[in-house]
């Protein structure tokens, strides 16, 4: 029944010739797509009603639940629903190459220089950075961990670790912990002895992961106890020290990436769009809305306006030092070419006792 | 319908008994637009939301027209060669001219998709090359081509383009049941490290029986209890049946992750009662899955078996006691073979509806524990493959369409049917 259900793509056409037919070419409002909840709440207030009272446009607003099928289903019915869309660095990559994004005209956006080096890219404007830590729980545990190497020591630690269903992350974690340098990571795993490397890494700690899908379970399960240590969103787990949870988290390997804008190529309100843009990049925003959310500025001069005390919660200056970026060039590379594959093996391998 | 009509025709007819013959004939005929007027549009519905998605599955599943689109001339060269050797210079030569325009429009990166799925690693060697290409002045292409990157000496990356030529594949439907081409054109097995659709094809099947095993333990008592209890009770037993299947899929699933978690109400209550010292693993395992697939199946089990229960007179086992039989052969012999129908259909309700179970295994299953809709969503969603989510769509089509057969052995000379 779900099978069939799974058949989009036509549907998709179906959907697409009735809405000509009943002329829905015509003009719609300006369209902003970002990752639904809490956090586009918060990009609201701080990001979208602004905009829409300073420059009298009119917003719609649209969830975008990551992954490709939403642009694959722009690209095989030409209705572009949305005019900006807010994306992880891979369907960035992705998107830029195959045509779906505009190549954006920086003149009418601001210099370059202003931005971090990595948040900037030929389709994308790079808009907030995120990162993945270890947490725990600091009621509960004996003894707080101090790196990465800790979660893989199951002396100290024989309780459960959450980690992140798939391949992705958990083979950079794994080579981390096992002393690979970050900026070789992806050098180690493009050879398939690096990727042999990574699994039986993770083979030691296999029988202890409980992995979790939702960003929201890391929380849930080290506040009820369900595992020790866990593999999480570091904004996650400073929105459940809000909620007066004490949960404490590690910046030691962590791996951090950003979040870009980007326009719809094909998409009617592009003038709009380049305003957008430009107005969400603004310094004072980005400190602002790390207050409200906890992660981290792309414009240098925001980076700078960030209360120090909130600073250090943030994947931002010294809590990087260790940490690996997982928004590079290779990274993306390495990860479009072998996300298939490996999650053939990974699945192969979970399924292993 | 009209032979009498006709062999009236044939006899010595006179011009009265041709115009009833036409005004018949007529009248016929508008009696069957009509009737096909009035299922017109359970047939249009039938097509659109049946027929056109299953055969579009198909069509995408064998689909392959990325690389001609794309690299059209270099598709008909590799589709010319023999792939026994490294192609000449021609080849070469219409490659680097193909993939340099195509770079410049923006459209190499679909090929380069394309060819990734022969060999992991292929879509960033052609953007690399796609890149690197204004370095490439002139001939000869083929040395400057292999100095760019010299995989493109390696005979294995001309036979993966050679394999993407289209216009249609075999790959994807190889490719769900393990299996893939070789380049000179025979079927082997797939490298171990991604064999793994079998796998869940089993696992699929496996987790489905023993959904169905527990609906029949759980259900058949149940049904007999309702169908024989009296008129009050009969119809509160039935709420108590109907009111969960009324209720969102989701909703239940979502309260079994409630009840079953480490800290959830099941444990809580074992641990309070001192039944138990330690939380059980209820959740992120196969027990969890199969607790709440079977509580969200069971009224598919029972509801068929109440119907064909409530027709059956208690006299008859009194009958049968009567007559000598224990109760167990009267069971067997006389109330059992009656609600035969009512099983069959049951089971077969609940199987194939486990078969394609996909959001309460994500939610309440661990990473081992997930059934083929997993990988169909995988595919679909997160990487946009539209043909290996089609062919594993088949795959689970086809093994419900194989079960009809079984099915229909099941229901054979009973008077329940579903069809």
């Amino acid at each position: 029944m779900k099978a069939i259900g799974r058949s989009f793509k036509p549907l998709f056409a179906a959907a697409a010739a009735l809405g000509m037919l009943s002329g829905a070419a015509e003009a719609r409002d300006f369209t902003i797509a970002s990752w639904g909840g809490t956090y586009q709440e918060a990009q609201r207030d701080v990001y979208f009603t602004p905009f829409s009272q300073e420059s009298g446009t009119a917003f719609l607003e649209d969830v975008y639940l990551g992954g490709w099928a939403q642009f694959q289903a722009m690209q095989d019915t030409g209705q572009i629903p949305w005019d900006v869309v807010q994306v992880e660095t891979s369907e960035l990559v992705r998107g830029c190459e195959e045509g779906v994004f505009v190549q954006l005209d920086w003149s009418r956006l601001l210099p370059r220089e202003d931005m971090l080096p990595d948040a900037v890219t030929d389709c994308g404007v790079g808009n907030l950075v995120w990162s993945v830590v270890i947490a725990y729980n600091a009621d509960t545990i004996s003894k707080a961990p101090a790196s990465l190497a800790d979660f893989w020591d199951t002396k100290t630690w024989p309780g459960k670790r959450g980690m992140r269903k798939g391949p992705k992350l958990n083979l950079e974690y794994a080579l981390l912990a096992d002393g690979v340098a970050p900026a070789d990571i992806y050098k180690v795993l493009n050879t398939p002895e690096g990727v042999d490397r990574a699994f039986a890494k993770l083979d030691e700690v296999k029988p202890l992961v409980q992995w979790w899908e939702a960003g929201a379970q890391a929380p849930e399960w080290l506040a009820a106890g369900d595992v020790e240590l866990s593999v999480a969103y570091n904004g996650r787990i400073t929105n459940a020290q809000k909620e007066g949870k004490n949960l404490q988290m590690i910046w030691d390997g962590t791996v951090y990436a950003i979040d870009s804008w980007a326009i719809i190529e094909g998409a009617p309100n592009q003038d709009a769009a380049y305003a957008f843009v430009k107005f969400v990049t603004d310094p004072g925003r980005q400190a602002a809305f790390t207050k409200a959310y906890a992660y981290g500025p792309t414009h240098k001069e925001g980076v700078a306006m960030v209360d120090p005390e909130r600073a250090k919660s943030l994947p931002a200056g010294d809590n990087l030092a260790t940490g690996l970026f997982g928004g590079s060039q290779e990274a993306i590379d390495f990860w479009v070419d072998y996300q298939e594959e490996l999650t053939e093996r990974w699945n192969r391998w979970v399924a292993q006792n | 319908m009209i032979a009498p009509a006709g062999t009236a025709g044939e006899g010595p007819a006179g011009p009265a008994d041709r115009s009833l013959e036409a005004k018949l004939r007529r009248a016929e005929r508008r009696r069957s637009l009509k009737a096909f007027l009035l299922v017109a549009p359970l047939l249009l519905f039938i097509v659109v939301v049946f027929a056109g998605p299953i055969l579009s599955l198909l069509y995408f599943s064998v689909d392959d027209p990325k690389l001609a689109e794309v690299l059209p001339r270099t598709a008909q060269t590799v589709a010319a060669w023999d792939g026994a050797e490294l192609p000449g210079e021609d080849a070469y030569a219409t490659l680097v001219e193909e993939i340099r325009s195509a770079y410049a429009d923006r459209t190499v990166a679909a090929a380069a998709m394309r060819l990734n799925y022969e060999i992991s690693g292929f879509r960033s060697m052609v953007m690399r090359t796609g890149r690197k290409l204004r370095r490439i002045a002139g001939p000869p292409y083929k040395d400057a081509l292999i100095g760019l990157d010299e995989r493109w000496g390696d005979i294995a990356y001309w036979r993966a383009v050679k394999a993407s030529a289209g216009p249609y594949t075999t790959r994807y439907l190889l490719a769900a049941v393990d299996l893939q081409r070789q380049w000179d054109g025979s079927i082997g097995t797939a490298p171990p490290e991604r064999t793994i659709y079998i796998e869940y094809l089993q696992r699929t099947f496996w987790i489905s029986f023993w959904v169905l095993a527990c609906c029949i333990a759980i259900g058949y008592p149940m049904a007999f209890l309702i169908a024989t209890s009296g008129k009050r009770w009969s119809r509160f037993l039935l709420v108590l049946v109907l009111l969960p299947f009324w209720t969102s899929l989701l909703v239940r699933t979502a309260a079994w992750v409630v009840l079953l978690q480490n800290k959830g109400i099941i444990n809580d209550f074992l641990l309070y009662g001192d039944i138990i010292d330690e939380p059980l693993t209820l959740i992120f395992n196969r027990t969890g899955v199969y607790i709440a697939m079977v509580h969200i199946l069971l009224p598919f089990m029972v509801l068929p078996l109440y119907a064909v229960m409530r027709n059956i007179p208690a006299s008859q086992m009194r009958a049968a006691a009567s007559l000598g039989a224990k109760p167990l052969a009267s069971f067997l012999s006389v109330y059992l073979p009656q609600t035969l129908p009512g099983l069959g259909a049951g089971c077969i309700l609940v199987f194939i509806l486990a078969l394609g179970f996909y959001i309460t295994p994500a939610l309440i299953g661990g990473a081992s524990d997930q059934m083929l809709s997993y990988l169909i969503a995988e595919f679909a969603t997160r990487t946009g493959n539209w043909g290996m989510a089609s062919a594993i769509a088949i795959l689970l089509l086809l093994s419900v369409a194989a079960l009809y057969p079984i099915y229909r052995g099941l229901v054979r000379g009973g008077s329940f049917r579903l069809t």
